[in-house]
Parts: C-alpha cells; structure tokens; sequence
C-alpha cells in the first residue's frame, strides 16, 4: 500500500540522491537527432548561451516566471514561463543549482502564445530562471528564488 | 511501456488552451539503486505539438522534468473540432504519439 509515509521517505531519498549525484561525472547518453546536448550538460548562464548561440541576458520586466515560493517536494515544481513581447524564438527555464542548469526549452512559433508552464524537479533551494530568446538577438530573463524543503515537512 | 497521454485542449476566448500529461518515468541517470549502482537516464527529450497537422511548437527537455511530466500552453485561433496532437520521443528512442479534439 501507498501509504503517505512512504511517499515521504521516497521522496526525502530522491532528493538526497540528487544532491550527491550533483558532484558526479556525467554520463554518456543516446542522442537523438536535434537534441541540442551540448546545452543540457552547461552548469551556468553563461556556458549555456554559448551553447545556444545566444548574446549576454538581461533582466527584463517584460518576462515573468510563476512559481511557489516554497517547495514541499523539490521532485515536482510547477513552473511557467511567459512574456508580453512579440517575437519570441524561444523560451527556456533554468534551476541554478541543479546538475544541469537547463531543464527545458520550447521553441515557438507565432501560432502560439509565448507562455508555457511545466513542472521541473529541484535537487535544493536555488534561483530559478525564465530566459526568452527573441527573434532579434535578445535574450530576456526573469528571476525567482524558490525554496524546496527536503522531506516534505512543511518547514 | 509509453502508455497513453491525457491531453485537454479547451477554448478559452479566441484561443484553445492545451494541458498535456504524459506517462514516463523521467529518470535522471543520477540517482543509484539499492546497490550502489547507478539507474541510466531515461527521459524525454523532445516533444512536438501539431495544430491540425502543422507544428506549432517543438520543445527539448533535460532529465529535470519532473516524472510524468505536464505542459500547458495556449495555441492561438483554435477553435472548437480542430485536431491537436502531441509527440515526444525519449533517449532510447521510443517515441509516443497522441491527439485531442478542441471541446
């Protein structure tokens, strides 16, 4: 049975596992082809707009991040990105503290709008990150802190 | 495995609004077993959404999308009966296909 102490123990495990394997080598994966891996292996903004081919961010009120402040289970964290600009390539959001500071990136079309949400997991507390890439050269970013307590216990 | 999606594709105005759910397991390669061993990395790396066949979004994910993972977004001008459907194809190449109608 399922029970909510189970789900718990899982879930403080999980979390202390993705800490330790923080300082682990990667490891070699199978690529599709497309699939940008270069970028999912970047451990800062920086290293990752080179990956991308992107110009130096800035912060900008115009894209906004969503997300809780305080995360009980860092192996679920809703978060969206979105903006009010016209003439997004694509969007991306980042965990700093994560292994990977990339989690995902959705390349837009104008058929649609440029606000996505998804839900990422946090190996800690760490700053959180809505990049927008624009057409033009730009790349935008919005930042958040989001507090991820391990075990679930509610602080 | 890849069992069914669950998509949801509503008009909200004179947009549709899509939420997907999709079964995998979105395992990191960072985590080890019982044993001390590592469990490989499987998760989705790519997804394709389609608004009556043309594709109106690609995404490329990491293995920090979390397990079973959910998207939401907005695809403008769609209206009630259009067809949407999703792709996603993990790194062991298994990929998945599945399509809603506009309610």
């Amino acid at each position: 049975m399922n029970t909510r102490r189970d789900m718990l123990q899982r879930s403080a495990g999980v979390a202390a596992l993705m800490m330790a394997a923080g300082l682990l080598p990667t490891v070699a994966r199978a690529q599709a082809a497309g699939y940008n891996a270069a970028a999912f292996d970047t451990k800062t903004m920086a290293d990752l707009m080179k990956a991308l081919g992107g110009s130096a961010p800035t912060e900008s009120k115009d894209v906004t991040i969503t997300g809780p402040d305080i995360a009980e289970n860092g192996a679920v964290v809703p978060l969206g990105a979105a903006t009010t600009l016209p003439g997004v390539k694509r969007l991306a959001l980042l965990v700093e503290k994560n292994p990977s500071i990339l989690t995902s990136m959705f390349d837009l079309t104008d058929a649609v709008e440029p606000s996505i949400t998804t839900r990422v997991k946090m190996g800690q507390s760490s700053n959180v990150f809505a990049v927008a890439m624009m057409n033009d050269g730009r790349v935008l970013y919005a930042q958040k802190e989001v507090k991820v307590t391990l075990g679930g216990c509610g602080g | 495995m890849a069992d069914p999606m669950r998509i949801r594709a509503q008009v909200a105005g004179p947009n549709a609004t899509v939420r997907v759910l999709m079964a995998h397991e979105m395992e990191t390669g960072q985590r080890k077993d019982s044993a001390g061993k590592t469990i490989p990395a499987w998760h989705i790396q790519q997804v394709s959404a389609r608004h009556n066949d043309k594709t109106v979004m690609t995404a490329q994910w990491g293995p920090a999308v979390a397990k079973n993972p959910f998207l939401q977004f907005t695809i403008k001008g769609a209206k009630a009966g259009d067809k949407v459907s999703i792709t996603w194809v993990d790194n062991k190449g298994d990929t998945r296909t599945d399509e809603a109608t506009v309610s």
